[in-house]
């Protein structure tokens, strides 16, 4: 059996590559820390209501700003609320705002990088000159801008957050596209008689993938930061629904009496936000093809 | 009535330090079922020539001239026009074949692909018709290759997968550039004798572009020299080979290795840049033969023999002729 369990991987290049790149992954324990908390926050968001041992807006009056208790395992609030249950569902939030704005970015920056990439030309002066101003405005202060204007709604943070961290993804997709287009096998398609839309779909994009997975993980930790941000200067989620942005602004007026209100949740945004950051490390190192152990 | 019919073909690219011309006035026919060699030093505009055919240079390349194949002409055709030939009519077969493969996807799905396109197959057909294309190409167990990636592949047997590819459609032209420079010899041979089979089984007209004589001797029937962008000899494979006339061309079979002959011989100095045509025989600054008349006049192509042609002032086959 075990010989046969062999030669069948042999045989399969796939399988082949993917216990490869497990047994790299494997080799970089940091990454494998920041997998399993990044999953844990992923759980605890889509199982909140579950796993919270109270909803996230019960009050309870006898339990003012109260201390760990086995009631309340991180205390309660100024208003008798659940620390514990609203960081669990603030995960929510976070998660959300993260994963689907860095989708949103990738949605509109890939198609305009790599048409600008691709094509070279006019379309692509246009669009590098027009990335560089951007970038050159910090991604909150954009975020900031873009969900103020939009109007506060976790939503349109969402939006904002994608928006913002679309101009640093043009550009390394673009760069991608610069670099692929040059490629024996791309020039090989075009004298195929492919068209422009199958290789830039068949032949570009898949050969970018690694890369687009890596900024990823990375545009993620930076878009749950941001809506932490945005949530504690009200332009993201709002209260009541809970956001560990929205519980730091709530704690600012009992920071003297309860600094534990401001503690819990900046622990929750730091580990989450840097499980995600190891992944992408992780991620960088095995998928890098430079790297080859 | 020839399958290509080229005259006239110039190609200029501009770029930051000025024009630079690659071919100047080309002129050549391909017949139907015919290997044509096509001999020259690095940038003599070999290359070049052919993938202007088909519209494969960058942006930068102007290219004027007419080019006939099937009643149409390639260079005045429109872009959806050519891409409907590209592959299908006329096929492609790069230098490279270590990167000329897609390596995010296996070989049997980059030459179904083609398939699918031109022939308008289904999944299961292409598939079919791609592990005959393997087998057609000497590829053992193509039942197992087709599901392979190209790193799983070496590089003759990938340069085979790219010659699949190219045949795929059955076109009538198969262009191939440099289609054994980057594979070992016991391998060239191999793919020599594979080109060899094709002309004889499928009738495919080949253009073999190579700057090894050695390769032309072996398969071509007809050969053309180029230097420095234009064409400076035409002959069947025997006669130039017997009887060379242009003395660049003389100098070429000098450096072809023969057992027991000694020395190789080069020719001495390079080739000139292309940044403006001289008004002189190009080759003539390297030339044992040049004269005034070289130097100061562009010689005419002219008929030495029945189908031997040679754009010279001294022809003849010995470097001593007129020096």
């Amino acid at each position: 059996m075990g010989f046969v369990d062999a030669s069948s991987t042999l045989i399969n290049p796939r399988a082949r590559r993917r216990r490869l790149l497990r047994k790299r992954f494997l080799r970089r324990p940091l990454a494998i820390v920041g997998l399993v908390v990044a999953l844990t926050f992923i759980v605890c968001a889509i199982f909140a209501p579950v796993i919270a041992p109270y909803s996230a807006s019960a009050t309870d009056f006898n339990a003012l700003l109260a201390h760990s208790s086995r009631h309340h395992l991180l205390g309660t609030d100024e208003l008798g609320r659940d620390v514990l249950s609203r960081i669990l569902w603030g995960a929510r939030a976070s998660i959300e705002a993260g994963v689907f704005s860095t989708l949103l970015a990738m949605a509109v920056a890939v198609p305009i990088g790599i048409i600008a990439g691709y094509y070279r030309g006019w379309i692509d002066a246009v669009i590098a000159r027009l990335t560089d101003v951007l970038l050159a405005f910090p991604f909150l202060v954009v975020a900031v801008g873009l969900a103020a204007i939009l109007g506060p709604s976790l939503t349109n943070a969402t939006i904002a957050l994608g928006i913002g961290a679309a101009p640093a993804l043009i550009r390394v997709a673009r760069g991608e596209a610069l670099a692929l287009r040059e490629e024996d096998y791309v020039r090989a398609a075009v004298a195929n008689g492919a068209s422009d839309v199958r290789i830039l779909i068949r032949h570009v994009l898949p050969n970018m993938l690694s890369t687009l997975i890596v900024q990823a993980t990375v545009a993620i930790p930076a878009a749950i930061i941001g809506e932490a941000v945005l949530s504690f200067l009200g332009l993201g989620v709002q209260p009541p629904t809970p956001s560990w942005g929205v519980m730091l602004a709530d704690a600012q007026s009992y920071l003297s009496q309860a600094p534990r209100l401001a503690v819990y949740p900046g622990i929750a945004i730091f580990l989450c936000s840097l499980s995600f950051n190891l992944l992408g490390d992780g991620l960088r190192d095995i998928l890098d093809p430079r790297t080859t152990r | 009535m020839s399958l290509l019919d080229v005259e006239g073909l110039s190609v200029r690219f501009d770029t930051d330090d000025g024009p630079v011309h690659a071919v100047d006035q080309l002129s050549f026919t391909l017949a139907d079922g015919e290997v044509l060699g096509v001999v020259g030093e690095s940038g003599c505009g070999k290359s070049v020539s052919f993938m202007s055919l088909l519209r494969l240079l960058p942006e930068t390349a102007s290219v004027s001239g007419t080019a006939r194949f099937d009643g149409i002409d390639l260079l005045a055709a429109s872009n959806a026009r050519l891409r409907a030939i590209r592959g299908r009519r006329i096929a492609f077969v790069f230098q490279e074949p270590m990167t000329s493969l897609n390596p995010a996807f296996k070989v049997g799905n980059q030459i179904g692909e083609v398939l699918r396109r031109h022939l308008s197959l289904s999944r299961a057909d292409a598939r079919r018709r791609t592990i005959e294309l393997l087998d057609l190409v000497r590829i053992p167990s193509p039942e197992r290759r087709v599901d392979e990636y190209p790193h799983q592949l070496s590089g003759g047997m990938r340069q085979r997968v790219m010659i699949a590819m190219a045949l795929a459609c059955d076109p009538k032209i198969l262009i191939a550039d440099e289609p054994t420079t980057a594979l070992d010899v016991t391998i060239q041979a191999g793919i020599l004798d594979l080109m060899r089979d094709i002309r004889e089984r499928l009738g495919t007209a080949i253009v073999l572009i190579t700057h090894n004589l050695g390769v032309v001797a072996d398969v071509a029937d007809r050969v053309l020299v180029m230097y420095a962008g234009r064409k400076v000899e035409e002959a069947p494979v025997h006669d130039l080979f017997a009887r060379p006339q242009h003395p660049y061309t003389v100098g070429l079979l000098g450096a072809v290795p023969r057992p027991g002959s000694g020395r190789l011989q080069e020719i001495p100095g390079r080739v000139p840049s292309l940044a403006e045509l001289p008004k002189a025989c190009a080759f003539a600054p390297r030339c044992p033969r040049a004269d005034e008349l070289s130097h100061s006049q562009v010689p005419e192509l002219r008929e030495i023999e029945p189908r031997h042609f040679v754009a010279c002032f001294h022809p003849g086959p010995n470097a001593e002729v007129a020096a």
